[in-house]
Formats: C-alpha cells, structure tokens, sequence
C-alpha cells in the first residue's frame, strides 16, 4: 500500500467541482426549456390517441398509462380503418388543407419574386420616384411592417365584397403577399447588398443584360436568401388566421380558421380537436426539422449587419 | 449607398419616336380604357343606367390591364433605364395599389355609420364614431393592454437572451437544442391556443392544472381573474415569439469575435463582468433591432385572444385587434371598427417613430 504521490491540488478539485456544477446547471437549463418547448407537441400527438376517461384522468404516457386508440384520427377520417372508406370530415379538411397549401405557397412565392426584383434593384441602382430616393422607398416598402392588419381588415372586406373577391382564394393570396413583402424585402436587401457589384460588371461586359445578369448570375448566388425568405413566409402564412377569418367563409377557408370553428359547439371532443391541430401543425414541423438551416438564416439576415 | 448608382451602366440606347409615342400611347390607352370603365361603372352605381356589370371586376382587370401596360412602356420609353426601373416597380405597383388605395377608401368609412348587414347602405356621419369611441371604455381598455403586452417583451427579452447565451456556450447536441428552442415559433397561433390555452390549461384536467395542484394551488384557473388571464395569454404569446428573438440574439452573438472576451478574460473579467461590459454593450443594436420587429409582431397579436378567451374576462386580455374583431362579428359595424383600427394606426405611427428615434441615439457611438 502506498499513498498517492500525485494528486489534485485542492484549488484543481475545487475548479473541476465548479465546472461541473456549471456543466449541469447549462444543460438543467436547456433541458427544461426543451421540455418547455416540446411538452405542447407531445402533447398533442398523444392526445389525439386518447379516449375520454384517459384525457380525464390525465394520463400522459401511451402503452404504459393508457392504450392508444384511433379515435381521435378516425373522427377525421385519417385512421388505418376509416382511410379507405369515403368519408365527408376527411373531405372537408383535405379541402381546407388544399386551400391552406395553395394560398401559402402561392403568397410566398409571388412575395419572394417580386420582393427580390426590388430589393435587387435597390440595392444597385439609385431611383428617383417623384420626391423618393432609395432610402425612401426602401422605408416604404419596410413601413408596411408596422401596419397592424386590422387597418387593413374591414377596408378589404367591403372591397372585396364589390369585387367579387370575398370567400376567393385569389383574395387571400394578394393579401398574403402584401403582409409577407416587407420581410422578403428585408431579407434579400441583405443578400444582395453582400454580393459584390463585380460580378455583374464582368457579365455586362461579355454581353449579358442586366436582366440576364441577374437571372443567370446575381439569383443562383441568391438562391440560399430567397429560400430562407420563401420559407419564413410560408410559416408566416401558413398560420395566418385574422385575415382569413375575416374574409372567407366557406369556400377558401384555410386550415387555421377550421381549426378555430372546432371549438365551442356541443363541447369540445378533445382528441379529434388534437389529431386536427396536430395535422395542422405537422407540415411545418417538418420544415422546422429539416429546413431549421435556412430559417435561422433568414431571420438573421437583418438582425447583423 | 445612396449616392449614385453601384452598378454603373453605360448603354447607349436609340430610341425612335415611333417607339417612344407607342410607349405614351399604350399608358394613356390603358388608363383611358379604366378611366372610361370605371366611369361606366360609377354611372351604374349612381343608377344612371344599366351596362349590365355584375360586380366591379371589370374595373380591376383595366386596373391590372393599366399596371401591366404601365411597367411595359417604362422599357419602351427608357430603354436601359427603364430596364432597372421595372426592378423596383411591379413591387411598388402591388404595395401602393394594395395599401395606399384601401387606406384612402378606410378613411372614408371611418367617418361614417355603415351596417353590413342593414340595406341603408353607408351613411356619412361626421365625428360620431370618435364621440363614441372617446366614451368607449372596452377600446381604452383594450390599448392599455397592449401598453401591458409591449411591456412585457422585457422579459421576453430577457428569456430569449439567457437561452441564446446558453446556445452559444459550449455545448453538445446544439443542434438538437436549437431546433426545439425554434419549433413553438413554427406552430400556428390558432393552434397553439388549442394546444395550451384550451387542452393543457384546462381548469379540471389539463397537465398543468394538475401541475399546479400538486405545486399547492388549490383551485388552478387560468383565465379565471383579470391579472391572471392576462398573465396567461402572455405567457402564451411569448411561448411562440421568444425562439424569434432567441435567433436573432443568437445571430448577433455569433458575430462577435473571440478574442474580446478572451482578452476581458485575461486582463481578469470574470464571466458576470464579461457578459455586462463587453458581451451586451456589443449587442445593443441587435437587441434594439430585435426588440423593434418584436414589438412590432406583438401590436398584431390576436389570434391567440380571439381563440382561447375572446378578450375575456370582462375585457382584461383584449387587445385592441382583437377587439375590433368582435366589434365587427358581433355588429357587423363596418363604420366604426374602421376609425378605431385608423386610431390605433396613427397611435402606432407616433409611437414607432418616437422608439425608432430613441433607438438610433441609443446605438449612435458614443464619442
């Protein structure tokens, strides 16, 4: 037996013990933040496999507290048993699901087309419209951030009824687009202000454009800040209820505004409301999933200069 | 950047007469062609006679048929020029025609009573919708709360800062961290006011209920009183935004060299002092920046109240959205609803201008 020779100084103990304690207490943090997060999602899932007594009870964990039943997603028509048969509920929300796909990516696209043409042009040319120069415009076209939608909302209303646009899922692109458009801009303004002006100069001097410059060489270049505006207002739209609730009613309702009628008549059967959210929330959780590069990317386009 | 073009073109373009007298022609033809369509149209309205339209579409297709004519001519007129214009333009067509123009119309119903749903049609009424708005205590009310709301972003702020500090620690699985920090932003408010608001804070049964009884609140009610129904939907709306701010904090964060706070180190800051005098001075104009374009998202916010409480109890989560919502649904008063969101825009406006103005002398470098 013989005694350690080398060891740990007790300041070394001491640093090591004060690591660890940092070490968990970051991680405790995160986890419980992470909980905090995805409790609302798990949550969710698990209840649209409930029946009445387990949602009662407050069971939490499928197998072990209750048995998983297809109840909730059979109210929809999206069971295993029901997914063949015909059935009106699934009809219904496909549609609504359809219009919600439809309108989202429409507005996005438009938006991240016709925004990036402007933020292009005035992150390389000086315009002069009437008394606006480019810091004018590029304000204009960011003020429209600040107007809360519902200046817009009863003006639309009335409007749209005169044009036959009421309850058009025409109607609800057009103001997607317009509430989405100061965000692109904001974006792309940032993308193309860090490309170098360079590269169009050698194009246009080989013959090209400037629109074929900037079809063929500024846009592929692009290309990551777009998808990351394209994919910023498609979450954008893709939840947007106050318009829609607003201006249709039953021929171009969006996903959002079903969700929203399910409440309130004849109680709430919980599990049919849960697999409906859940069927709502679930394309965006894939893209959050898959696509979470370009969203942070996009959201920080602004933020750094 | 204002100064001048970045990208200098030098073309010299010919334009012949004739092209340039097709370029004035097709604007001036297009916008005759609206002019005399919606002349037409008005006639109708007015009861002048019947030109057999349905509705005031036509008037939109020459408007669209005018837009369209109007950015083909700027390269008929300008050349080269005209080229860069049509960059800038059909955006600036869609946002002016889109909001400049409802805005006008929303000024005009705003000063008068116009019942959807009664056939009186509009009537102008002069200054009794601001009368009535001045004795109407629900829309103070409801843009007190917003005061409230805003205020609250404080510690919005202060959440989102901590956990983007801890993301950009050195830790494992970042990955896993930042896309469930990220998911609530990504869910539909609609559905996260079922999600929380009606199915996880329910009263008898909801987990957090439960979490509350077992933490020793005998009778949990979340929407029960004014101060804690507001508290909740609070809670709720920050649960969705904090992952924005988080982001953007996270990015500024990220763009901060090393070196400093490892120079701040070795001159024997430690890591309170670190954060306070190198890590948040640095960050203030991301901060301001992402506390703006929060604000700004929370001036909207509605969803959630219209869902889960309608303004409930007694008006204390009203905002003032979603007040004007159920003014409408409830009265169909197209009129008013129309000069109390005018109001609430013009608020807005002074208040935005006065913060930005604040902001920019903030983050000014001090000398």
């Amino acid at each position: 037996m013989t005694t350690q020779i080398f060891r740990d100084t007790s300041t070394d103990l001491n640093h090591r013990a004060k690591w660890w304690t940092s070490r968990i207490a970051i991680y405790g943090v995160l986890v419980v933040w992470a909980i905090i997060c995805l409790f609302p999602i798990y949550w969710t899932i698990t209840t649209s496999f409930k029946m009445a007594p387990n949602v009662m009870k407050g069971n939490l964990i499928p197998w072990v507290d209750f048995t998983p039943k297809w109840i909730g997603w059979k109210s929809l028509g999206l069971s295993p048993d029901t997914i063949g048969a015909e059935s009106t509920v699934r009809a219904e929300f496909m549609k609504r699901f359809w219009n919600s796909a439809v309108v989202s990516l429409t507005s996005s696209a438009l938006a991240v087309a016709i925004g990036s043409l402007a933020a292009y042009g005035l992150s390389r040319f000086s315009y002069k419209f009437l008394w606006m120069k480019n810091a004018d415009i590029s304000f204009f076209f960011l003020s429209q951030l600040i107007l809360p939608p519902v200046v817009l909302a009863l003006p639309f209303l009335v409007l749209y009824k005169e044009l036959a646009l009421l309850d058009t899922r025409i109607g609800l692109i057009l103001l997607y687009t317009l509430s989405v458009l100061p965000i692109v801009i904001w974006i792309m303004r940032d993308q193309f202000g860090s490309i170098p002006t360079e590269l169009e100069e050698a194009a246009l001097v080989d013959g090209l454009s400037i629109w074929g410059a900037f079809l063929t060489i500024i846009m592929p270049i692009a290309l990551p800040g777009m998808v990351a505006a394209f994919i910023l207002s498609l979450v954008l739209t893709w939840n947007e209820y106050f318009f829609a609730a607003l201006l249709t009613s039953t021929y171009a309702n969006t996903l959002p505004v079903m969700v929203a009628s399910q409440t309130g008549s004849q109680g709430i059967s919980w599990w049919s409301m849960a697999a409906l959210s859940f069927a709502a929330i679930l394309p965006l959780i894939v893209i959050g999933v898959v696509l979470e590069r370009y969203i942070i990317k996009g959201m920080a386009a602004g933020a750094v200069k | 950047m204002s100064n001048g073009d970045l990208l200098h073109v030098v073309t010299n373009d010919n334009i012949s007469p004739r092209r340039k007298a097709l370029g004035r022609g097709i604007i001036w033809g297009s916008a005759a062609l609206m002019a005399v369509i919606a002349a037409l149209q008005t006639l109708q309205v007015t009861g002048h006679g019947d030109f057999g339209f349905v509705n005031w579409r036509p008037t939109l297709y020459a408007y669209c048929l005018w837009a369209t004519c109007l950015c083909w001519a700027q390269v008929l007129l300008h050349g080269e020029h005209g080229k860069r214009t049509l960059f800038v333009l059909p955006a600036a067509l869609f946002v002016v025609s889109l909001t400049v123009f409802p805005l006008l119309f929303g000024l005009l119903i705003a000063f008068s009573s116009w019942n959807l749903s009664s056939p009186d049609g509009r009537q102008f009424n002069g200054l009794d919708n601001v009368r009535q708005m001045w004795a109407d205590p629900f829309y103070w009310n409801a843009m007190w709360n917003m005061v409230i709301y805003c205020a609250a972003i404080v510690v919005e702020y202060a959440i989102a800062f901590g956990l983007a500090l801890l993301l950009n620690a050195e830790i494992r699985a970042r990955k896993f961290f930042r896309v469930a920090f990220l998911l609530p932003l990504m869910l539909s408010p609609v559905a996260v006011s079922w999600m929380i608001g009606k199915s996880m804070l329910e009263a008898r049964y909801g987990p957090l209920a439960r979490l509350g009884r077992f933490l020793g609140w005998d009778t949990p009610s979340f929407f029960g009183t004014p101060d804690i129904a507001k508290f909740t939907i609070m809670a709720m709306d920050a649960w969705t935004y904090i992952p924005f701010m988080m982001i953007m904090i996270l990015a500024g964060l990220q763009a901060i060299p090393k070196e400093l706070s490892e120079a701040a180190k070795v001159d024997g800051a430690n890591g309170w002092r670190n954060f306070w005098e190198i890590t948040f001075p640095l960050m203030l104009p991301v901060s301001i920046t992402a506390i703006l374009i929060r604000i700004i998202f929370k001036l909207k916010l509605a969803d959630i109240v219209i869902t889960v409480t309608s303004g409930g109890p007694g008006g204390a989560t009203d905002t003032v959205t979603s007040f004007i919502f159920r003014e409408y649904r409830d009265r169909s008063n197209v009129g008013y609803g129309t000069l109390l969101a005018m109001v609430y825009l013009v608020v807005i406006i002074i208040g935005m201008t006065i913060l930005m103005k604040l902001a920019e002398r903030w983050t000014r470098p001090q000398t």
